[in-house]
């Protein structure tokens, strides 16, 4: 996992619920129509977000069901990391299940504009405001979840476990 | 150590003698609940080679989210699923009895002190038996299917009293609702709930349901009440388990602890597009509603429909307003016939569905139309939830979405629900 994330920002206001980022229409459809379907509160996020793009939000990304959908569209559209002011913890773990990054960060609403340049240190949860120069401190993950992150999601995880049952 | 209801079940599940909030555990389920997404975690674990699950007796596995299928593909998924619960040995497949977290509690799957994992964020739900029900995604179930365990952060809990007297008229869902405007809905964010007090202590399992389900809105990892005499009885007739009363220790250490006191509550409703958005009926202002749902795993239950049927006897429903009712399982429709609420409710011309989670996940059953207004008993008014983002989801009590009903708007349900009409 590469620790030092740098990139251009989308900025989100709060409460972002994961029926926006995964609605049901979206659900088990091929990912070319997927696109069309999610975060339909903002089309152009959709139409123009490139790969390495950092989405800051305000409280609450995530809240709402469980579907791990949430995570994965992010993933898919090519969002490195979101930093917020705090997400629903069902998404939050999901995220870590799924090796996608989340950054805790009280302050960052305001301190970025879109189209921002961020640099983020995920092992430290430092976080730069490159074209503001200003600095801010994240909550850094646990060590607990950092390590099922470095090891690329719980599933890995599982399949270091099965390796080593058999090995025994 | 004094220990809150969180700290007792996670302390037993990891085998840990006392637990502080904050520490990290691994912790085994007692109970393992899955619905539709069964079907992708099993061909997980079937990829990863792994063919046998960690205790297949614990898993429970029904199919609710979109039954009837709507689709050739949601049918797919279902046979996709009936096919793996019985390749996986899976003794408690449920089939199509009604929606996950009603048909598990009313069966007896859930107990006092258990910890449930469930493929759904409203397991909280399980927490009005003081069981501590989570739920996770597909990623994290394939693991604990596969192992039994999952990572758990202790979480602090914060106590909400819930004193005064409740009215004629006031439902627990006006209640959580009411938690969710005053203090907003990240108050127990990384926290578990417990709700004490007088009023929790009279409330019904099937009220007390209402709220642990909507903990999930409020933030929270586990939606708690005491399990208590009631509790006990409710059980012992649909378990042969041992059974015994469960709460925390008197002197356990809170986060904090807020009063909510019940006197003079207005019915609540959460207008569009969050369930934090909450107003006193009074000042919703004037919105017409198009269609008026009655169901899901928040607000199907007997008592519920009860309610409904008490305001729609002698009434009609408005003409230019729906009445979808989808009871939370079978066996809710059944006593609801038998009690004549059913009759009642199709006379003043509802529309009953099958027993699902039909309108509230947008999936099947009554989506919203771009442009439409929707009052609905269920627990949440996202954007785009129940159809078309363009549609507008109030949320309300069974009383207020009754009342809506008829009124063909949104009105304080209190003018059609007097003491006089209360059985
Ligand atoms: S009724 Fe709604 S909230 Fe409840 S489990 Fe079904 S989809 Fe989820």
């Amino acid at each position: 996992m590469e620790n030092i994330i740098r990139g251009r920002v989308w900025k989100f206001g709060h409460n972002v619920d994961t029926d926006v980022m995964a609605p049901w229409s979206s659900l088990g459809q091929p990912w070319e129509e997927r696109r069309k379907l999610v975060f339909h509160i903002r089309p152009e996020f959709v139409e123009q977000v490139r790969s390495g793009d950092i989405i800051v939000a305000g409280r609450n990304w995530g809240c709402g069901s469980s579907r791990e959908h949430a995570p994965e569209n992010l993933k898919r559209l090519g969002i490195a990391v979101v930093v917020a002011e705090s997400f629903g913890r069902i998404y939050f773990r999901n995220s870590v299940a799924m090796a996608f990054p989340n950054i805790v960060c009280p302050g960052v609403h305001d301190a970025f504009d879109e189209g921002d340049e961020m640099e983020l240190d995920l092992a430290t949860a430092q976080v730069r405001n490159l074209t503001r120069g200003v600095e801010l401190q994240g909550h850094p993950y646990a060590s607990e979840m950092l390590s099922i992150l470095e090891k690329g999601g719980l599933l890995n995880v599982l399949r270091e476990r099965l390796a080593g049952q058999s090995e025994k | 150590m004094a220990m809150t209801m969180a700290e007792k079940i996670l302390a037993r599940a990891s085998e840990a003698r006392s637990l502080a909030a904050g520490e990290y555990v691994t912790a085994t389920a007692d109970r393992i609940m899955a619905h539709e997404a069964f079907g992708a975690c099993a061909r997980t674990l079937l990829q990863l080679g792994i063919t046998r699950l960690f205790d297949p007796d614990r898993v429970v596995v029904i199919l609710d989210h979109y039954f009837p299928a709507p689709t050739p593909a949601a049918a797919g998924i279902h046979r996709v699923v009936r096919q793996l619960a019985e390749r996986f040995g899976i003794r408690h497949f449920l089939s199509h009895a009604g929606i996950c977290h009603q048909v598990l509690s009313e069966w007896g799957y859930i107990l006092p002190g258990h910890l449930v994992l469930g493929t759904d964020s409203h397991s909280t739900t399980y927490g009005a038996f003081g069981a501590g029900g989570t739920g996770i995604g597909l990623t994290e179930m394939s693991y604990v299917l596969a192992t039994g365990e999952l990572w758990m952060q202790v979480p602090p809990t914060i106590r909400f009293e819930l004193v005064g007297e409740q009215s004629v008229g006031l439902m627990s869902k006006d209640i959580v609702l009411h938690i969710a405007g005053a203090f907003g809905t990240e108050v127990a964010q990384y926290r578990a709930i417990e709700f004490a007090g007088p009023v929790a202590d009279r409330m019904s399992i099937a009220s007390r349901m209402t709220m642990s389900n909507m903990g999930v809105e409020l933030g929270a990892k586990f939606a708690f009440f005491v399990a208590d005499e009631q509790t006990l009885a409710y059980l012992r007739e649909r378990t042969d388990e041992r059974l015994a009363l469960f709460g925390p220790d008197p002197d356990a250490t809170y986060a904090g602890v807020h009063e909510v006191d019940v006197n003079d509550l207005e019915p609540q409703v959460a207008c569009p597009h969050n369930p934090g958005d909450v107003k006193p009926v009074s000042q919703v202002g004037d919105v017409g509603v198009d269609q008026a749902f009655l169901g899901s795993c928040t607000n199907g239950r007997l008592e519920d429909l009860a309610v409904a049927a008490q305001i729609l006897k002698g009434r009609k429903v408005h003409p230019g307003t729906r009445f979808l009712i989808t009871p939370a399982s079978q066996q809710v429709y059944l006593e609801a016939t038998a009690a004549g609420y059913i009759e009642v409710l199709l006379e003043a011309g509802a529309h009953i569905t099958p027993a699902a989670c039909g309108a509230c996940p947008g999936a099947h059953m009554g989506v919203l139309g771009t442009g439409e207004v929707c009052i609905s008993s269920t627990n949440r008014n996202f954007r785009g939830r129940m159809g078309s983002p363009e549609a507008d989801i109030y949320l309300g009590s069974p009383a207020t979405v009754a009342a809506a009903a008829v009124a063909g708007r949104i009105v304080d349900p209190r003018e059609f629900w007097t003491e006089t009409t209360l059985s």
